[in-house]
């Protein structure tokens, strides 16, 4: 089953073109990484697929035009965790947790059971249950980013859209960040598209790589068909070496030539 | 905290509002006694035989209990309009006068003393010269923030709200040079009071008020929701576009209507919420039914200090708003152990 398919998306943003006729398709249950140097289109395109940004052509989820849900059953479908979300002064870890639940709570009504145990369970993937009485702006860096985690979580979401999700993070949270994710892919069913600067990361993780650059898919495919130094160079400008690491997959390493 | 603090706070906050209306009521150049108060309220209430005396009885009804009730009204309704205007802004300085309410309701109030001082009418139409311009004020704003930038989110809007205010108070200044002789009237206006003619003013902010404070209260889930910011509200499934209209609106009307029989009385929208957020934190599930409540028994507070320390001159009630409630929170900030 396709969960997402982009038709010739395109995306204006101050007259400038930020995203230019993008196709592509993820199957259901798959992890796509989009990559592509800055500038490149990659965030508004993901802010296209949550509904954040107008965009022409048609983006469906789960088989549905996405222009025709409204924006609750939208955020039933697909969650987006931010590159940078915004931290509230003043709520605890869990109250932060629950916001995911918004999808599912009547306008103006309260949370249920259903929506409490739902949080208790992110919480519990996430190994969140004993902060969560904590603030969340006591938290460190890759706590916090656990904690936004769950709430896309709790969102119950069979579409998780992950802007840069180790963006700001040491080698081992990264590392952890992503087998979390990967983990829960595997036992929540979870179809995951996430933007990486981190090519290295991205070609381990991801079962196929989408290569942006102004606006435009350039390449896309497995990691040794995208993760190539020609497309690398030609894209990014970077000189680089890809080394086929038995075992862990494509090492992007950046050389410096003598000059 | 959530449930643990509301077992709490509720009960304290209920109590404060209750020894601030019964301090309203008893507080006078006439002792009426505390339990003749209460019995005769209740003899009002359900139809009974009063057990003051006819001129006390006319202190209690016609007077302070009317007085009290248009301090709760009006009190609760500024500090539940300011804690809605900072949750949908994400403003912590948002105040129920953020888009113009204020310099609105300033120009409507000088445009009726001005060229309408024939004083039977000026007393019927000042309160609605007030409401008038505040409304316009505010859909002038709002209009025009939507316009020069509904994608650009709160800000837009804050910026229309300073642009149409200044445009007003400038109108209002040009007018009063105008007409220096009405100076001093329009400016004890201005300042705030709570001098009633009875149930009256009560009649014209109660519908407003309680409409507005159950508008606001049932958003609260959904302020708490913003407070991640528009977009991932938005993601979130939120249409954040409507809530914060209907948030806006409901805080607004109230506020017109207050301030149109109250003239402008100032700090309770920062000074309340505020000073409750650093007692219980920030959720607006607790914050704003703590508002209504801490916020109307402030203002009875606030009045009986108004109407006794210069007595029987009365001081204007946004004068002592500022002058206890400034240091007050001055001290909260100070000793509030909560982090940062």
């Amino acid at each position: 089953m396709t969960a997402l398919t982009l038709d010739r998306v395109s995306v204006s943003l101050g007259g400038a073109r930020i995203v230019d006729g993008l196709s592509a398709e993820v199957a259901s249950g798959e992890w796509v990484a989009v990559i592509g140097p800055n500038g490149a289109g990659k965030t508004t395109a993901l802010r296209a697929v949550a509904g954040l940004v107008s965009y022409e052509g048609r983006v469906r989820v789960l088989e549905e035009d996405a222009r025709t849900l409204a924006r609750k059953h939208l955020a039933r479908r697909v969650a987006l965790v931010p590159q940078v979300p915004l931290i509230p002064g003043d709520i605890t870890v869990r109250s932060y947790v629950m916001l995911g639940r918004t999808p599912h709570v009547g306008y103006l009504a309260s949370e249920r059971r259903s929506d409490h145990r739902a949080v208790d369970a992110s919480l519990e993937q996430l190994d969140l249950l004993a902060f969560a009485q904590r603030r969340l702006d006591t938290l460190s860096g890759g706590e916090r980013q656990r904690a936004t985690l769950a709430r896309a979580l709790a969102q119950d979401a069979p579409i998780l859209l992950l802007d840069e999700p180790t963006a700001a993070l040491d080698m081992g949270r990264q590392q952890q960040v992503l087998e979390i994710v990967d983990r829960l892919r595997a036992s929540r069913g979870l179809t995951v598209v996430s933007t990486m600067h981190d090519l290295t990361l991205a070609g381990q993780y991801a079962d196929r790589l989408l290569l942006l650059d102004g606006g435009r898919l350039v390449a896309s495919g497995t990691a040794d068909e995208v993760l190539t130094r020609a497309l690398i160079t030609e894209h990014y400008g970077a000189e680089v070496e890809v080394v086929d690491a038995p075992g862990s997959g494509f090492v992007v390493v950046p050389v410096r030539r003598p000059s | 905290m959530g449930l643990a603090a509301a077992r709490i706070w509720l009960p304290v906050s209920l109590a404060f509002l209750a020894a601030a209306m019964l301090a309203g009521v008893l507080v006078g150049p006439v002792d009426l006694g505390a339990v003749n108060v209460v019995r005769a309220t209740f003899a009002h209430v359900f139809g009974l035989h009063s057990p003051l005396s006819g001129s006390d009885d006319a202190i209690l009804w016609e007077l302070r209990l009317p007085r009290v009730i248009l301090a709760v009204l009006v009190g609760g309704t500024l500090a539940a309009a300011g804690a809605a205007y900072q949750g949908v802004f994400r403003n912590p300085l948002a105040d129920p006068y953020l888009l113009g309410a204020a310099a609105g309701a300033g120009l409507g109030a000088t445009v009726v003393v001005v060229y309408a001082p024939a004083s039977s009418l000026t007393g019927d139409l000042l309160p609605l010269g007030a409401f008038v311009g505040a409304a316009i004020a505010v859909i002038a704003a709002y209009v025009l923030g939507r316009s020069a930038g509904g994608a650009a989110g709160p800000a837009a809007l804050v910026l229309a709200g300073v642009t149409i205010a200044s445009f007003l108070t400038a109108l209002q200044t040009f007018v009063q040079q105008q007409h220096v002789d009405t100076v001093q009237e329009v400016y004890s206006w201005l300042l705030g009071r709570l001098a009633t003619s009875g149930w009256r003013e009560v009649g014209i902010v109660l519908p407003y008020a309680v409409v507005s404070w159950l508008v606001i209260i049932a958003h609260r889930r959904l302020l708490d929701v913003l407070s991640v910011g528009d977009d991932e509200a938005a993601a979130l499934g939120v249409n954040v576009a409507r809530v914060r209209l209907l948030v806006v609106a409901a805080a607004t009307v109230a506020t017109a209507a207050a301030v149109a029989v109250a003239g402008l009385i100032g700090f309770v929208g920062i000074i309340v919420p505020h000073t409750i957020r650093l007692l219980v934190g920030g959720s607006y599930r607790l914050l704003l039914p703590l508002s209504v409540i801490v916020g109307a028994g402030f203002l009875v507070f606030a009045d009986v200090i108004a109407r006794t320390i210069l007595s029987p001159a009365e001081l204007p009630i946004g004068v002592v708003t500022a002058f206890f409630g400034a240091p007050f929170f001055a001290v909260v900030l100070r000793t509030s152990r909560r982090p940062a």
